[in-house]
Protein backbone atom coordinates (compact mmCIF):
# COMPACT_ATOMS: atom_id res chain seq x y z
CA UNK A 1 0.00 0.00 0.00
CA UNK A 2 1.35 3.26 -0.87
CA UNK A 3 -0.74 6.52 0.80
CA UNK A 4 -3.88 3.83 0.93
CA UNK A 5 -3.34 2.99 -2.34
CA UNK A 6 -2.61 -0.25 -3.75
CA UNK A 7 0.45 -0.09 -5.48
CA UNK A 8 -1.13 -2.47 -8.27
CA UNK A 9 -3.51 0.17 -9.04
CA UNK A 10 -0.78 2.44 -9.81
CA UNK A 11 1.56 -0.04 -11.64
CA UNK A 12 -1.58 -1.22 -13.76
CA UNK A 13 -2.57 2.63 -14.47
CA UNK A 14 0.62 3.26 -15.50
CA UNK A 15 1.03 0.44 -17.74
CA UNK A 16 -2.47 1.04 -19.28
CA UNK A 17 -1.49 4.63 -20.04
CA UNK A 18 1.96 3.77 -21.55
CA UNK A 19 0.48 1.44 -24.07
CA UNK A 20 -2.10 3.36 -25.01
CA UNK A 21 0.55 6.32 -25.64
CA UNK A 22 2.86 4.42 -27.20
CA UNK A 23 0.71 2.44 -29.40
CA UNK A 24 -0.53 6.14 -30.46
CA UNK A 25 2.91 7.01 -31.25
CA UNK A 26 3.89 4.09 -33.63
CA UNK A 27 1.21 6.31 -36.30
CA UNK A 28 1.92 9.88 -35.42
CA UNK A 29 5.41 10.43 -36.05
CA UNK A 30 4.98 8.64 -39.59
CA UNK A 31 1.97 10.88 -40.45
CA UNK A 32 4.20 13.88 -39.36
CA UNK A 33 7.43 12.53 -41.58
CA UNK A 34 5.61 11.22 -44.37
CA UNK A 35 3.34 14.12 -44.87
CA UNK A 36 6.09 16.43 -45.49
CA UNK A 37 7.65 14.46 -47.83
CA UNK A 38 4.56 13.80 -49.97
CA UNK A 39 4.48 17.25 -49.51
CA UNK A 40 7.66 17.89 -50.57
CA UNK A 41 6.71 15.84 -53.67
CA UNK A 42 4.14 17.30 -54.33
CA UNK A 43 5.71 20.72 -54.27
CA UNK A 44 8.63 19.48 -57.01
CA UNK A 45 5.78 18.07 -58.99
CA UNK A 46 3.89 21.86 -59.07
CA UNK A 47 7.62 23.50 -59.75
CA UNK A 48 8.45 21.52 -62.67
CA UNK A 49 5.56 20.07 -64.19
CA UNK A 50 6.89 16.36 -64.17
CA UNK A 51 4.43 13.74 -63.67
CA UNK A 52 5.98 11.28 -62.33
CA UNK A 53 6.21 13.33 -59.16
CA UNK A 54 2.92 13.67 -59.31
CA UNK A 55 2.84 9.68 -59.18
CA UNK A 56 5.14 9.38 -56.33
CA UNK A 57 3.40 11.64 -53.57
CA UNK A 58 0.17 10.11 -54.88
CA UNK A 59 1.77 6.97 -53.75
CA UNK A 60 3.18 8.09 -50.53
CA UNK A 61 0.14 9.74 -49.78
CA UNK A 62 -1.62 6.95 -50.12
CA UNK A 63 0.54 4.99 -47.39
CA UNK A 64 -0.04 8.05 -45.67
CA UNK A 65 -3.76 7.39 -45.82
CA UNK A 66 -3.37 3.92 -44.45
CA UNK A 67 -1.39 5.31 -41.49
CA UNK A 68 -4.13 8.15 -40.31
CA UNK A 69 -6.84 6.39 -40.68
CA UNK A 70 -5.94 3.26 -38.50
CA UNK A 71 -3.78 5.94 -36.32
CA UNK A 72 -6.78 8.49 -36.40
CA UNK A 73 -8.56 8.84 -32.64
CA UNK A 74 -6.18 6.06 -30.89
CA UNK A 75 -5.64 9.42 -29.01
CA UNK A 76 -9.01 9.60 -27.79
CA UNK A 77 -8.36 6.79 -25.54
CA UNK A 78 -5.81 8.19 -23.20
CA UNK A 79 -8.43 11.23 -23.18
CA UNK A 80 -10.61 8.37 -22.04
CA UNK A 81 -8.39 7.25 -19.28
CA UNK A 82 -7.52 10.97 -17.65
CA UNK A 83 -11.69 11.05 -16.97
CA UNK A 84 -11.53 7.10 -15.46
CA UNK A 85 -8.34 6.07 -13.89
CA UNK A 86 -6.61 9.82 -13.63
CA UNK A 87 -9.45 11.69 -12.24
CA UNK A 88 -7.44 13.26 -9.42
CA UNK A 89 -4.98 14.26 -11.88
CA UNK A 90 -7.41 15.95 -14.61
CA UNK A 91 -9.50 17.87 -11.69
CA UNK A 92 -6.64 18.91 -10.28
CA UNK A 93 -4.63 20.20 -13.54
CA UNK A 94 -7.74 20.30 -15.85
CA UNK A 95 -8.17 24.18 -16.11
CA UNK A 96 -4.25 23.86 -17.24
CA UNK A 97 -4.47 20.51 -19.50
CA UNK A 98 -7.87 21.17 -21.05
CA UNK A 99 -7.03 24.08 -23.06
CA UNK A 100 -4.12 23.00 -24.99
CA UNK A 101 -6.06 19.43 -25.76
CA UNK A 102 -9.49 21.35 -26.59
CA UNK A 103 -7.38 23.67 -29.27
CA UNK A 104 -6.16 20.31 -30.58
CA UNK A 105 -9.42 18.73 -31.29
CA UNK A 106 -10.65 21.73 -32.79
CA UNK A 107 -7.47 22.67 -35.45
CA UNK A 108 -7.37 18.94 -35.74
CA UNK A 109 -11.03 18.90 -36.65
CA UNK A 110 -11.24 21.43 -39.12
CA UNK A 111 -7.76 22.08 -40.52
CA UNK A 112 -6.96 18.06 -41.08
CA UNK A 113 -10.42 17.17 -41.75
CA UNK A 114 -11.20 20.39 -44.46
CA UNK A 115 -7.55 19.98 -46.20
CA UNK A 116 -7.23 16.41 -45.93
CA UNK A 117 -10.80 15.58 -48.30
CA UNK A 118 -9.08 17.81 -51.18
CA UNK A 119 -6.16 16.21 -50.65
CA UNK A 120 -7.80 12.82 -51.58
CA UNK A 121 -10.25 13.80 -53.67
CA UNK A 122 -9.30 17.32 -55.18
CA UNK A 123 -6.70 15.75 -57.79
CA UNK A 124 -8.06 17.07 -61.73
CA UNK A 125 -10.93 19.17 -59.54
CA UNK A 126 -9.08 21.69 -57.93
CA UNK A 127 -5.97 23.75 -59.58
CA UNK A 128 -2.47 22.15 -58.89
CA UNK A 129 -1.78 25.29 -56.46
CA UNK A 130 -4.94 24.74 -54.25
CA UNK A 131 -4.22 21.30 -54.44
CA UNK A 132 -0.90 21.66 -53.02
CA UNK A 133 -1.89 24.84 -50.62
CA UNK A 134 -4.38 21.99 -48.90
CA UNK A 135 -1.62 19.06 -49.07
CA UNK A 136 0.80 21.40 -47.08
CA UNK A 137 -2.52 22.80 -44.81
CA UNK A 138 -3.31 19.32 -44.17
CA UNK A 139 0.72 18.50 -42.61
CA UNK A 140 0.19 21.75 -40.59
CA UNK A 141 -2.94 21.13 -39.55
CA UNK A 142 -1.46 17.66 -37.84
CA UNK A 143 2.05 19.32 -36.84
CA UNK A 144 -0.32 22.14 -34.99
CA UNK A 145 -2.22 19.63 -33.05
CA UNK A 146 1.38 18.07 -32.32
CA UNK A 147 2.36 21.29 -30.49
CA UNK A 148 -0.91 21.47 -28.19
CA UNK A 149 -0.31 17.88 -27.35
CA UNK A 150 2.96 18.54 -26.43
CA UNK A 151 2.33 22.21 -24.72
CA UNK A 152 0.61 19.78 -22.42
CA UNK A 153 2.80 17.24 -22.02
CA UNK A 154 5.59 19.74 -21.73
CA UNK A 155 3.16 21.30 -18.64
CA UNK A 156 3.72 18.21 -17.04
CA UNK A 157 7.27 18.44 -17.09
CA UNK A 158 7.72 21.73 -16.31
CA UNK A 159 4.71 23.27 -14.82
CA UNK A 160 4.64 27.16 -15.24
CA UNK A 161 1.66 29.63 -15.33
CA UNK A 162 -0.55 28.59 -12.90
CA UNK A 163 -1.53 29.11 -9.41
CA UNK A 164 -3.46 26.67 -6.98
CA UNK A 165 -6.56 27.56 -5.95
CA UNK A 166 -7.73 25.88 -2.55
CA UNK A 167 -11.61 26.61 -2.94
CA UNK A 168 -11.80 24.48 -5.96
CA UNK A 169 -8.91 22.65 -5.80
CA UNK A 170 -7.57 23.03 -9.06
CA UNK A 171 -4.43 24.61 -10.44
CA UNK A 172 -5.63 27.84 -12.67
CA UNK A 173 -4.10 29.20 -15.33
CA UNK A 174 -2.49 32.29 -14.76
CA UNK A 175 -0.75 33.26 -18.02
CA UNK A 176 -1.56 31.53 -21.26
CA UNK A 177 1.82 32.17 -22.65
CA UNK A 178 3.54 30.70 -20.21
CA UNK A 179 2.37 27.56 -20.73
CA UNK A 180 2.21 27.41 -24.66
CA UNK A 181 5.59 29.07 -25.15
CA UNK A 182 7.59 27.56 -22.30
CA UNK A 183 11.08 26.68 -23.05
CA UNK A 184 10.26 23.14 -22.33
CA UNK A 185 7.48 23.54 -24.49
CA UNK A 186 9.15 24.92 -27.68
CA UNK A 187 12.03 22.77 -27.68
CA UNK A 188 10.05 19.42 -27.44
CA UNK A 189 7.78 20.68 -30.17
CA UNK A 190 10.66 20.75 -32.33
CA UNK A 191 12.48 17.62 -31.02
CA UNK A 192 9.75 15.81 -31.48
CA UNK A 193 8.87 16.75 -34.47
CA UNK A 194 11.81 17.10 -36.33
CA UNK A 195 12.54 13.30 -35.19
CA UNK A 196 9.37 12.55 -36.66
CA UNK A 197 10.76 13.80 -40.20
CA UNK A 198 13.59 11.50 -39.07
CA UNK A 199 11.10 8.52 -39.08
CA UNK A 200 9.07 9.49 -42.20
CA UNK A 201 12.39 10.00 -44.50
CA UNK A 202 13.85 6.05 -42.89
CA UNK A 203 10.29 4.82 -43.95
CA UNK A 204 10.52 6.16 -47.37
CA UNK A 205 13.96 5.17 -47.93
CA UNK A 206 13.65 1.33 -46.12
CA UNK A 207 10.19 1.03 -48.83
CA UNK A 208 12.07 2.31 -51.92
CA UNK A 209 14.71 0.14 -51.15
CA UNK A 210 12.49 -3.22 -51.05
CA UNK A 211 11.49 -1.83 -54.37
CA UNK A 212 15.67 -1.92 -55.49
CA UNK A 213 15.88 -4.97 -53.52
CA UNK A 214 13.02 -6.75 -56.19
CA UNK A 215 14.45 -4.70 -58.74
CA UNK A 216 11.21 -3.19 -59.67
CA UNK A 217 10.58 1.04 -59.81
CA UNK A 218 13.80 1.73 -60.13
CA UNK A 219 13.07 5.45 -61.15
CA UNK A 220 10.33 5.90 -58.45
CA UNK A 221 12.54 4.67 -55.90
CA UNK A 222 15.82 6.40 -56.39
CA UNK A 223 13.28 9.64 -56.52
CA UNK A 224 11.86 9.03 -53.04
CA UNK A 225 15.49 8.10 -51.52
CA UNK A 226 16.63 11.49 -53.14
CA UNK A 227 14.17 13.53 -51.44
CA UNK A 228 13.90 11.15 -48.21
CA UNK A 229 17.45 11.38 -47.75
CA UNK A 230 18.49 14.71 -47.81
CA UNK A 231 14.90 15.80 -45.77
CA UNK A 232 16.30 13.32 -43.74
CA UNK A 233 19.69 14.63 -43.09
CA UNK A 234 18.58 18.11 -42.65
CA UNK A 235 15.75 16.88 -40.11
CA UNK A 236 18.97 14.94 -38.23
CA UNK A 237 21.26 17.83 -38.00
CA UNK A 238 18.26 20.09 -36.31
CA UNK A 239 17.80 16.87 -34.09
CA UNK A 240 20.79 17.14 -33.18
CA UNK A 241 20.65 20.78 -32.08
CA UNK A 242 16.90 20.07 -30.57
CA UNK A 243 18.52 17.39 -28.81
CA UNK A 244 21.16 19.44 -27.13
CA UNK A 245 18.33 21.68 -26.25
CA UNK A 246 16.22 19.11 -24.79
CA UNK A 247 19.35 17.81 -22.42
CA UNK A 248 19.81 21.41 -21.04
CA UNK A 249 16.26 21.92 -20.10
CA UNK A 250 16.06 18.53 -18.50
CA UNK A 251 19.01 20.01 -16.18
CA UNK A 252 17.88 23.07 -15.25
CA UNK A 253 13.82 21.41 -14.71
CA UNK A 254 14.44 17.96 -14.08
CA UNK A 255 18.09 16.89 -12.87
CA UNK A 256 16.82 13.58 -11.66
CA UNK A 257 15.68 12.50 -15.01
CA UNK A 258 19.50 13.68 -15.97
CA UNK A 259 21.49 12.14 -13.71
CA UNK A 260 19.05 8.69 -14.58
CA UNK A 261 19.19 9.20 -18.39
CA UNK A 262 23.48 9.15 -17.75
CA UNK A 263 23.60 6.28 -14.72
CA UNK A 264 24.87 9.28 -12.57
CA UNK A 265 25.07 8.88 -9.17
CA UNK A 266 27.55 10.84 -7.60
CA UNK A 267 27.54 14.60 -9.14
CA UNK A 268 30.84 16.51 -9.95
CA UNK A 269 32.43 19.05 -12.07
CA UNK A 270 33.25 18.33 -15.13
CA UNK A 271 30.78 15.55 -15.88
CA UNK A 272 31.38 13.38 -18.63
CA UNK A 273 29.02 11.93 -21.09
CA UNK A 274 28.62 8.05 -21.49
CA UNK A 275 29.07 7.41 -25.17
CA UNK A 276 28.43 3.75 -24.22
CA UNK A 277 28.01 1.80 -21.22
CA UNK A 278 26.83 -1.05 -18.86
CA UNK A 279 25.14 -0.39 -15.85
CA UNK A 280 26.41 -2.78 -13.00
CA UNK A 281 22.94 -4.72 -11.67
CA UNK A 282 24.85 -4.88 -8.67
CA UNK A 283 24.24 -1.11 -7.84
CA UNK A 284 20.97 -1.57 -5.60
CA UNK A 285 21.46 1.43 -3.64
CA UNK A 286 22.28 4.84 -4.75
CA UNK A 287 24.34 5.39 -1.54
CA UNK A 288 26.62 2.05 -1.85
CA UNK A 289 29.50 3.58 -3.56
CA UNK A 290 29.95 1.04 -5.95
CA UNK A 291 30.22 2.01 -9.76
CA UNK A 292 27.74 2.27 -11.27
CA UNK A 293 28.83 0.98 -14.34
CA UNK A 294 30.04 -2.80 -15.79
CA UNK A 295 31.79 -0.77 -18.38
CA UNK A 296 31.79 2.53 -19.94
CA UNK A 297 33.44 4.88 -22.96
CA UNK A 298 32.71 8.75 -21.94
CA UNK A 299 33.73 12.36 -23.40
CA UNK A 300 35.31 14.41 -20.41
CA UNK A 301 33.72 17.19 -19.59
CA UNK A 302 30.57 16.83 -22.04
CA UNK A 303 27.65 16.51 -19.79
CA UNK A 304 28.42 19.53 -17.50
CA UNK A 305 28.83 21.65 -21.34
CA UNK A 306 25.35 20.31 -22.23
CA UNK A 307 23.93 20.93 -19.04
CA UNK A 308 25.20 24.00 -17.86
CA UNK A 309 26.73 25.48 -20.85
CA UNK A 310 30.59 25.15 -19.05
CA UNK A 311 32.40 22.48 -18.58
CA UNK A 312 33.57 23.20 -15.01
CA UNK A 313 29.91 23.22 -13.67
CA UNK A 314 29.11 20.79 -11.28
CA UNK A 315 26.23 18.45 -12.26
CA UNK A 316 24.43 17.04 -9.20
CA UNK A 317 24.10 12.86 -9.59
CA UNK A 318 21.47 10.89 -7.51
CA UNK A 319 22.80 10.88 -4.53
CA UNK A 320 23.27 14.76 -4.04
CA UNK A 321 19.74 14.78 -5.08
CA UNK A 322 18.52 12.92 -3.01
CA UNK A 323 20.59 13.89 0.03
CA UNK A 324 20.94 17.78 -0.96
CA UNK A 325 23.45 20.29 0.70
CA UNK A 326 25.09 21.38 -2.89
CA UNK A 327 25.33 24.70 -3.87
CA UNK A 328 22.61 25.93 -6.54
CA UNK A 329 23.53 27.98 -8.92
CA UNK A 330 21.45 31.01 -7.13
CA UNK A 331 24.04 30.77 -4.19
CA UNK A 332 21.17 28.71 -1.87
CA UNK A 333 21.91 25.00 -0.70
CA UNK A 334 19.83 22.26 -1.97
CA UNK A 335 17.60 20.58 0.26
CA UNK A 336 17.55 16.85 0.90
CA UNK A 337 14.68 14.61 -0.07
CA UNK A 338 13.61 14.33 3.29
CA UNK A 339 13.17 18.68 3.90
CA UNK A 340 11.12 18.58 0.77
CA UNK A 341 9.08 15.99 1.54
CA UNK A 342 8.59 17.56 5.11
CA UNK A 343 7.30 20.77 3.05
CA UNK A 344 5.23 18.70 0.69
CA UNK A 345 3.60 17.78 3.88
CA UNK A 346 3.25 21.17 5.16
CA UNK A 347 1.37 22.32 2.43
CA UNK A 348 -0.75 19.34 2.22
CA UNK A 349 -1.42 19.94 5.89
CA UNK A 350 -2.23 23.62 5.16
CA UNK A 351 -4.57 22.39 2.78
CA UNK A 352 -6.60 20.21 4.83
CA UNK A 353 -6.69 23.18 7.57
CA UNK A 354 -7.75 25.73 4.68
CA UNK A 355 -10.71 23.10 4.05
CA UNK A 356 -11.84 22.50 7.49
CA UNK A 357 -11.67 26.45 8.42
CA UNK A 358 -13.34 26.94 4.76
CA UNK A 359 -16.38 25.00 6.18
CA UNK A 360 -16.20 26.64 9.60
CA UNK A 361 -16.45 30.34 7.59
CA UNK A 362 -13.19 31.06 9.53
CA UNK A 363 -11.81 33.68 7.37
CA UNK A 364 -8.26 34.44 9.15
CA UNK A 365 -7.66 30.87 9.24
CA UNK A 366 -8.07 30.52 5.66
CA UNK A 367 -5.58 33.30 4.97
CA UNK A 368 -3.26 31.80 7.80
CA UNK A 369 -3.44 28.48 6.35
CA UNK A 370 -3.34 30.09 2.49
CA UNK A 371 -0.23 31.87 3.68
CA UNK A 372 1.59 28.34 4.52
CA UNK A 373 0.38 26.45 1.27
CA UNK A 374 1.13 28.77 -1.10
CA UNK A 375 4.84 29.32 0.62
CA UNK A 376 5.44 25.81 0.24
CA UNK A 377 3.55 24.45 -3.06
CA UNK A 378 6.33 24.34 -4.78
CA UNK A 379 6.80 21.40 -2.58
CA UNK A 380 3.23 19.80 -2.35
CA UNK A 381 3.64 16.64 -4.52
CA UNK A 382 6.48 15.79 -2.13
CA UNK A 383 4.05 15.49 0.74
CA UNK A 384 2.71 11.82 -0.80
CA UNK A 385 6.59 10.56 -1.17
CA UNK A 386 7.23 7.93 1.13
CA UNK A 387 11.00 7.16 1.39
CA UNK A 388 13.53 9.47 -0.60
CA UNK A 389 14.07 6.47 -2.77
CA UNK A 390 10.69 6.50 -4.08
CA UNK A 391 12.03 9.96 -6.13
CA UNK A 392 14.33 7.86 -8.51
CA UNK A 393 13.03 6.80 -11.50
CA UNK A 394 13.77 3.33 -13.06
CA UNK A 395 17.43 4.22 -13.98
CA UNK A 396 18.29 1.39 -16.28
CA UNK A 397 15.26 1.75 -18.26
CA UNK A 398 15.65 5.27 -18.82
CA UNK A 399 19.81 5.07 -19.59
CA UNK A 400 19.54 2.41 -21.97
CA UNK A 401 16.34 4.01 -23.56
CA UNK A 402 18.28 7.44 -23.68
CA UNK A 403 21.63 5.52 -24.99
CA UNK A 404 19.68 3.48 -27.43
CA UNK A 405 18.13 6.97 -28.64
CA UNK A 406 20.91 8.82 -29.42
CA UNK A 407 23.24 5.93 -30.81
CA UNK A 408 20.81 5.40 -33.36
CA UNK A 409 20.03 9.31 -34.20
CA UNK A 410 23.73 9.02 -34.96
CA UNK A 411 23.22 6.01 -37.13
CA UNK A 412 20.47 7.68 -39.14
CA UNK A 413 22.83 10.89 -39.81
CA UNK A 414 25.14 8.05 -41.20
CA UNK A 415 22.11 6.19 -42.93
CA UNK A 416 21.05 9.45 -44.86
CA UNK A 417 24.77 10.62 -45.64
CA UNK A 418 25.72 7.00 -47.53
CA UNK A 419 22.53 6.52 -49.21
CA UNK A 420 22.72 9.95 -50.91
CA UNK A 421 26.65 10.00 -51.82
CA UNK A 422 25.49 6.37 -53.24
CA UNK A 423 22.35 7.54 -54.82
CA UNK A 424 24.33 10.27 -56.40
CA UNK A 425 26.99 8.13 -57.83
CA UNK A 426 24.83 6.02 -59.49
CA UNK A 427 25.33 3.33 -57.36
CA UNK A 428 22.14 2.55 -54.99
CA UNK A 429 20.16 0.81 -57.36
CA UNK A 430 23.32 -2.00 -57.54
CA UNK A 431 24.08 -2.16 -53.61
CA UNK A 432 22.00 -4.86 -52.44
CA UNK A 433 23.63 -4.68 -49.08
CA UNK A 434 22.70 -1.21 -48.53
CA UNK A 435 18.84 -2.45 -49.24
CA UNK A 436 19.28 -4.54 -46.83
CA UNK A 437 20.21 -2.05 -44.34
CA UNK A 438 17.81 0.54 -44.95
CA UNK A 439 14.94 -1.95 -44.97
CA UNK A 440 15.99 -3.39 -41.36
CA UNK A 441 16.34 0.41 -40.51
CA UNK A 442 12.44 1.36 -40.28
CA UNK A 443 12.30 -0.79 -36.88
CA UNK A 444 15.13 1.05 -36.13
CA UNK A 445 13.75 4.35 -36.44
CA UNK A 446 10.39 3.34 -34.08
CA UNK A 447 12.45 1.97 -31.60
CA UNK A 448 14.50 5.63 -31.84
CA UNK A 449 10.99 7.04 -31.61
CA UNK A 450 9.39 4.56 -28.79
CA UNK A 451 12.88 4.92 -26.67
CA UNK A 452 12.41 8.82 -27.04
CA UNK A 453 9.42 8.40 -24.81
CA UNK A 454 10.17 5.82 -22.78
CA UNK A 455 13.44 8.86 -21.72
CA UNK A 456 10.73 11.52 -20.75
CA UNK A 457 8.20 9.52 -19.15
CA UNK A 458 9.57 7.11 -17.25
CA UNK A 459 12.23 9.15 -16.54
CA UNK A 460 10.12 11.91 -14.57
CA UNK A 461 9.09 8.94 -12.49
CA UNK A 462 7.26 9.11 -9.73
CA UNK A 463 6.00 12.52 -11.45
CA UNK A 464 2.41 13.26 -12.92
CA UNK A 465 3.28 16.33 -12.54
CA UNK A 466 6.99 17.77 -11.66
CA UNK A 467 7.14 17.91 -8.06
CA UNK A 468 3.53 18.77 -7.60
CA UNK A 469 1.67 15.46 -7.90
CA UNK A 470 3.28 12.20 -8.32
CA UNK A 471 1.65 8.96 -10.25
CA UNK A 472 0.47 7.82 -6.63
CA UNK A 473 -1.77 10.51 -5.73
CA UNK A 474 -3.18 11.13 -9.32
CA UNK A 475 -5.32 8.00 -10.00
CA UNK A 476 -8.55 7.44 -9.26
CA UNK A 477 -9.62 4.74 -6.76
CA UNK A 478 -10.79 2.04 -8.68
CA UNK A 479 -10.43 -1.31 -8.20
CA UNK A 480 -7.01 -2.84 -9.65
CA UNK A 481 -8.46 -5.53 -11.40
CA UNK A 482 -10.84 -3.52 -13.51
CA UNK A 483 -7.86 -1.01 -15.33
CA UNK A 484 -6.14 -5.11 -15.09
CA UNK A 485 -9.38 -6.00 -17.69
CA UNK A 486 -9.10 -3.33 -19.58
CA UNK A 487 -5.33 -2.93 -20.02
CA UNK A 488 -5.65 -6.72 -22.09
CA UNK A 489 -8.63 -5.28 -23.98
CA UNK A 490 -6.96 -2.91 -25.05
CA UNK A 491 -3.66 -4.90 -25.56
CA UNK A 492 -5.78 -7.51 -27.58
CA UNK A 493 -7.49 -4.33 -29.79
CA UNK A 494 -4.49 -2.59 -30.57
CA UNK A 495 -2.81 -5.79 -31.89
CA UNK A 496 -5.52 -6.57 -34.25
CA UNK A 497 -5.52 -2.37 -35.62
CA UNK A 498 -2.18 -3.13 -35.88
CA UNK A 499 -2.42 -6.35 -37.84
CA UNK A 500 -4.81 -4.57 -39.84
CA UNK A 501 -2.49 -1.91 -40.70
CA UNK A 502 0.33 -3.49 -41.21
CA UNK A 503 -1.53 -5.99 -43.87
CA UNK A 504 -3.21 -3.26 -45.39
CA UNK A 505 0.20 -1.18 -45.81
CA UNK A 506 1.86 -4.51 -47.01
CA UNK A 507 -0.53 -5.13 -49.43
CA UNK A 508 -0.29 -1.33 -50.87
CA UNK A 509 3.33 -1.73 -51.13
CA UNK A 510 3.30 -4.50 -52.82
CA UNK A 511 1.12 -3.36 -55.29
CA UNK A 512 3.46 -0.02 -55.68
CA UNK A 513 3.11 3.31 -57.37
CA UNK A 514 2.13 1.61 -60.95
CA UNK A 515 -2.34 1.88 -61.53
CA UNK A 516 -2.31 4.36 -58.85
CA UNK A 517 -6.27 5.58 -58.30
CA UNK A 518 -6.12 8.79 -57.68
CA UNK A 519 -8.91 8.89 -54.65
CA UNK A 520 -7.70 5.56 -52.77
CA UNK B 1 -24.70 25.15 -59.09
CA UNK B 2 -24.49 26.77 -55.90
CA UNK B 3 -20.94 26.58 -53.64
CA UNK B 4 -22.77 24.57 -50.78
CA UNK B 5 -24.06 22.06 -53.57
CA UNK B 6 -20.64 21.98 -55.16
CA UNK B 7 -18.70 21.17 -52.47
CA UNK B 8 -21.54 18.27 -51.43
CA UNK B 9 -21.05 16.76 -54.68
CA UNK B 10 -17.28 17.02 -53.97
CA UNK B 11 -17.34 14.93 -50.83
CA UNK B 12 -19.79 12.76 -52.71
CA UNK B 13 -18.19 11.88 -55.53
CA UNK B 14 -15.12 10.95 -53.58
CA UNK B 15 -16.79 9.13 -51.64
CA UNK B 16 -18.11 7.13 -54.35
CA UNK B 17 -14.96 6.99 -56.36
CA UNK B 18 -13.01 5.79 -53.68
CA UNK B 19 -11.19 1.63 -53.11
CA UNK B 20 -8.97 1.38 -50.86
CA UNK B 21 -10.59 4.34 -49.15
CA UNK B 22 -13.71 2.17 -48.41
CA UNK B 23 -11.63 -0.51 -46.31
CA UNK B 24 -10.04 2.08 -44.31
CA UNK B 25 -13.64 3.84 -43.62
CA UNK B 26 -15.00 0.71 -42.52
CA UNK B 27 -11.77 0.11 -40.30
CA UNK B 28 -12.43 4.02 -38.63
CA UNK B 29 -15.86 3.43 -38.20
CA UNK B 30 -15.48 0.15 -36.54
CA UNK B 31 -13.13 1.35 -33.84
CA UNK B 32 -14.80 4.18 -33.43
CA UNK B 33 -17.92 2.35 -32.82
CA UNK B 34 -15.47 -0.32 -30.26
CA UNK B 35 -13.86 3.21 -28.28
CA UNK B 36 -17.18 4.98 -28.03
CA UNK B 37 -19.93 2.81 -27.75
CA UNK B 38 -18.15 0.07 -26.03
CA UNK B 39 -15.07 0.79 -23.93
CA UNK B 40 -16.01 4.73 -23.35
CA UNK B 41 -19.59 3.11 -22.63
CA UNK B 42 -19.01 0.35 -20.52
CA UNK B 43 -15.26 0.66 -18.85
CA UNK B 44 -14.82 4.43 -18.68
CA UNK B 45 -17.08 6.11 -17.43
CA UNK B 46 -16.48 9.77 -16.11
CA UNK B 47 -15.75 8.66 -12.49
CA UNK B 48 -16.02 12.17 -10.85
CA UNK B 49 -19.67 12.42 -12.79
CA UNK B 50 -21.33 10.42 -9.80
CA UNK B 51 -20.20 13.69 -7.49
CA UNK B 52 -22.90 15.89 -9.38
CA UNK B 53 -21.87 19.60 -8.81
CA UNK B 54 -18.50 20.94 -8.96
CA UNK B 55 -18.41 21.89 -5.03
CA UNK B 56 -18.84 17.72 -4.46
CA UNK B 57 -16.27 16.49 -6.76
CA UNK B 58 -14.20 19.57 -5.40
CA UNK B 59 -14.68 18.40 -1.78
CA UNK B 60 -14.29 14.82 -3.07
CA UNK B 61 -10.73 15.50 -4.83
CA UNK B 62 -9.04 17.61 -2.05
CA UNK B 63 -10.41 14.61 0.79
CA UNK B 64 -9.05 12.50 -1.62
CA UNK B 65 -5.21 14.12 -2.69
CA UNK B 66 -5.44 14.96 1.96
CA UNK B 67 -5.88 11.70 3.23
CA UNK B 68 -3.53 9.76 0.40
CA UNK B 69 -0.65 11.75 2.32
CA UNK B 70 -2.57 12.20 5.63
CA UNK B 71 -3.71 9.34 7.08
CA UNK B 72 -7.07 10.20 8.71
Amino acid sequence: MLGNIDTSLIDWSRAQFALTAMYHWLFVPLTLGLGVIQAIMETLYVKTGKEHWKTTAQFWMKLFGINFAIGVATGLIMEFEFGTNWSNYSWFVGDIFGAPLAIEGIVAFFMEATFIAIMYFGWDKVSKRFHLASTWLTIIGATMSAWWILVANSWMQYPAGMAFNPDSVRNEMLDFAAVALSPVAVNKFFHTVLSSWILGAVFVIGVSSWYLLKKRNTDFSRRSIRVAALFGLTASILTLWTGDGSAYQVAQRQPMKLAAMEGLYDGTTHAELVAIGVLDPAKTQYNDGKDPYLFHIAIPDMLSLLAERNADAFVPGIRDLIDGGYRLKDGSTALSAEEKMERGRVAIQALANYRAAMKENDAEEMALQRSILDDNFAYFGYGYIQEPTDLIPPVGLTFYAFHIMVALGGFFILLFILTFMLEKRGKLADARWMHYICLFSIPLAYIASQAGWIVAEVGRQPWAIQDILPTSASISRLDASSVQLTFFIFLVLFTVLLIAELSIMLKAIRRGPDNLITND
Amino acid sequence: MNLVSRIFRFYADGFRSMTLGKTLWVIIGVKLFIMFAILKWLFFPDFLGKFGGEEAKSEYISSELIHRAINP
